[in-house]
């Protein structure tokens, strides 16, 4: 008598899940919420502004594919951009990840002070970029920066280096280098995982040091390696604050005095795309092609995050 | 004079240990050289008088502890300082607060769709700001009216921050389940298990986060230049200390000082909370 009619208990099954749902639902609303006002409906008009001619005035009206031929073909300062960001791309991130290495590499060799070492090399980090970048500007500036002066005492050149189209990305380079901490940090606790039994082994069978680094630490390090190099490759798609204020400070034009900085300063040499969405946008209220640059932007960093998440072994565990 | 063969070995296994020592502590005084020095000059350069900083001088002839505050008596500088605090303090609280809830569903909640809105978040989490930034602007300004504030910036905290989550999630998946299951058992609902069981243990990930937060907005140089540089009364200090080099063309003195103003307190939070600090930027760079 007392038997549980089977139908009954989809229908209790199906109302847990339903509770479930909810549940889940309710507690990922916040992002819910975000993600569609903050994201989606964005993206859907920028798709929508890219097509149209729109200057925040005059009410937006359709011009076709004008505003991609006019980014891809017209506008100065479109390719000069996509260069730069290959020159980062190929000789920034590569400097950030192996001096990152060779620091993580130093701190792990250290016996005496590492605490003090660690804390010394990491500081730069935390600069903020506004700040860091001013502090570059003043210590490489050709006049009376203290690097240069210190470079013709020993007799060596002294670049221009912001205010020299061949030295800015250098310079730039120079001033992410200095902020390696978070690298420095994240190759340390990879190094320290490296079990020591394989380097004993290494040692017993004669190797080297250079190879017990080849063929013993790189193996290991790999997977840390390529998220270092992989998100480097992202940030520096979104480099945005250092070109332009060490732009705005070599150029001795910074806003408020009426004069309108164009960026890139010196000659088109510290353009990124990040620069361009905002020149279009807000110095030459072209919202449309503004809306161009901000696509081939997304579309270059979903590409690189796709890597990121898509590697095997995970470089992020999206999954279980 | 007769040395066993053993003993000369060992002699020579302590002078490569020697030299080895010698090498890498010179090589890490170098580096720490490299690290330091900025900060070493901006600091001596910052504290030079006017005619000193026009020249190569490297070190100060007098200690001019008054440009300090000169840089705090210039117009504005006081206001960019409180910008900056409710900036980067309500929109701390906002994140954590908004980001919890979202990250302990991804961690301990089973439901459809779950793994799609991971992978969502960390899309989001690599999106420059830029490619959302002329609808976002067009929706805050010509429609709400709040170009000239931060709200355009503050008010979307509120709606869970896709790295914050990211990190928080990471931290609550190593949280046991037996733990969840026993608060489970004992009759706890989901809310009561997150806010009793699941929040205490998750403190030093909410810090790493809430750290995190503050230093964006603390460093956040875009937001304020779109929404507020048209206001000088809504701007914050990293926004300002640029526009400071504009008013104070040649005195690098001063606009040294002002960077070191907004670098010091940066720090300092770092040396309160250096263990939270460190963790949390191992657990984004994660395993291998």
């Amino acid at each position: 008598m007392s038997r549980v009619h089977p139908p009954n208990i989809p229908n209790t099954l199906r109302s847990k899940r339903r509770a479930s749902a909810l549940r889940a639902a309710a507690f990922m609303s916040p992002w819910l919420i975000g993600f569609s006002v903050f994201f989606v409906y964005p993206m859907v008009s920028t798709v929508y502004f890219s097509f149209m001619h729109y200057d925040g005035f005059n009410a937006p009206s359709f011009t076709g594919l004008k505003n991609w031929s006019y980014v891809f073909t017209s506008y100065p300062m479109f390719w000069p951009a996509l260069r730069n960001t290959l020159w980062l791309v190929v000789i920034m991130v590569t400097c950030r990840v192996v001096f990152g290495l060779g620091t993580g590499l130093l701190i792990t060799k250290i016996k005496s002070g590492v605490g003090v070492f660690r804390t010394l090399f990491y500081l730069p980090y935390l600069a903020p970029p506004v700040a860091a970048t001013m502090a570059f500007a003043f210590l490489l500036n050709p006049g009376t920066g203290p690097v240069n002066s210190l470079l013709e005492r020993v007799g060596l050149p002294s670049p221009g280096w912001f205010n020299d189209p061949a030295w800015s990305k250098p310079a730039l380079t120079l001033l992410a280098v200095w902020g390696i901490g978070d690298l420095m940090v994240i190759f340390m606790a990879a190094l320290l995982d490296v079990p020591t039994e394989q380097y004993e082994a290494a040692e017993l069978d004669g190797a080297s040091a250079w190879q017990r680094f080849r063929f013993v630490t790189l193996p290991n390090i790999s997977p840390i390696v390529m998220f270092a190099v992989v998100t480097g490759v992202i940030q520096t798609m979104q480099y945005y604050t250092q070109p332009m204020v060490a732009g705005k400070v070599a150029s001795g034009v910074i806003g408020g005095s009426g004069q309108q900085f164009e960026p890139g300063y010196p000659d088109k040499s510290t353009l990124t795309l990040p620069q361009l969405v905002y020149n279009l946008g807000f110095q030459r209220f072209d919202y449309g092609s503004a809306c161009v640059v901000a696509l081939v932007l997304f579309a270059l960093s979903m590409v690189f995050t796709a890597f990121l998440m898509r590697r095997r072994g995970g470089l992020i565990q999206a999954g279980e | 004079m007769n040395h066993s063969p053993d003993a000369r070995r060992s002699l020579a296994l302590r002078r490569t240990l020697v030299l080895r020592w010698v090498g890498v502590h010179a090589l890490a005084v170098a580096a720490a050289l490299f690290f330091v020095l900025p900060f070493v000059f901006v600091l001596f350069t910052s504290l030079m008088s006017d005619q000193q900083a026009l020249t190569r001088d490297l070190i100060p002839h007098t200690w001019e502890w008054g440009n300090y505050r000169k840089v705090f008596d210039t117009p504005g500088f006081l206001t960019w300082w409180r910008n900056t605090l409710v900036y980067a303090g309500l929109g701390t609280v906002l994140t954590v607060a908004s980001s919890v809830p979202v990250a302990y569903a991804l961690a301990k909640f089973r439901f459809r769709g779950r793994n799609l809105s991971l992978m969502l978040v960390i899309s989001m989490m690599m999106l420059p700001p830029q490619v959302v930034v002329i609808p976002m602007y067009l929706f805050w300004a010509k429609q709400l009216d709040l170009s000239g504030t931060l709200w355009p910036l503050i008010i979307p905290m509120a709606f869970g921050d896709a790295f914050s989550i990211f990190l928080l999630r990471q931290f609550l998946m190593t949280i046991p389940n037996e733990y969840l299951d026993a608060a489970r058992v004992d009759g706890c609902g989901e809310l009561r298990t997150l806010l009793r069981i699941v929040l205490p243990m998750a403190k030093p990930g909410i810090a790493a986060v809430a750290l995190f937060q503050f230093f964006y907005a603390w460093n956040d140089y875009f937001g304020p230049q779109i929404y507020a540089s048209e206001n000088p009364g809504a701007w914050t200090l990293s926004y300002g200390l640029e526009s400071f080099k504009g008013a104070h063309h040649t005195d690098w003195n001063l606009t040294m000082a002002a960077t070191v103003l907004v670098m010091a307190p940066v720090i300092l939070v770092f040396f309160f909370a250096q263990k939270a600090f460190v963790e949390g930027v191992t657990l984004t760079g994660v395993k291998g």
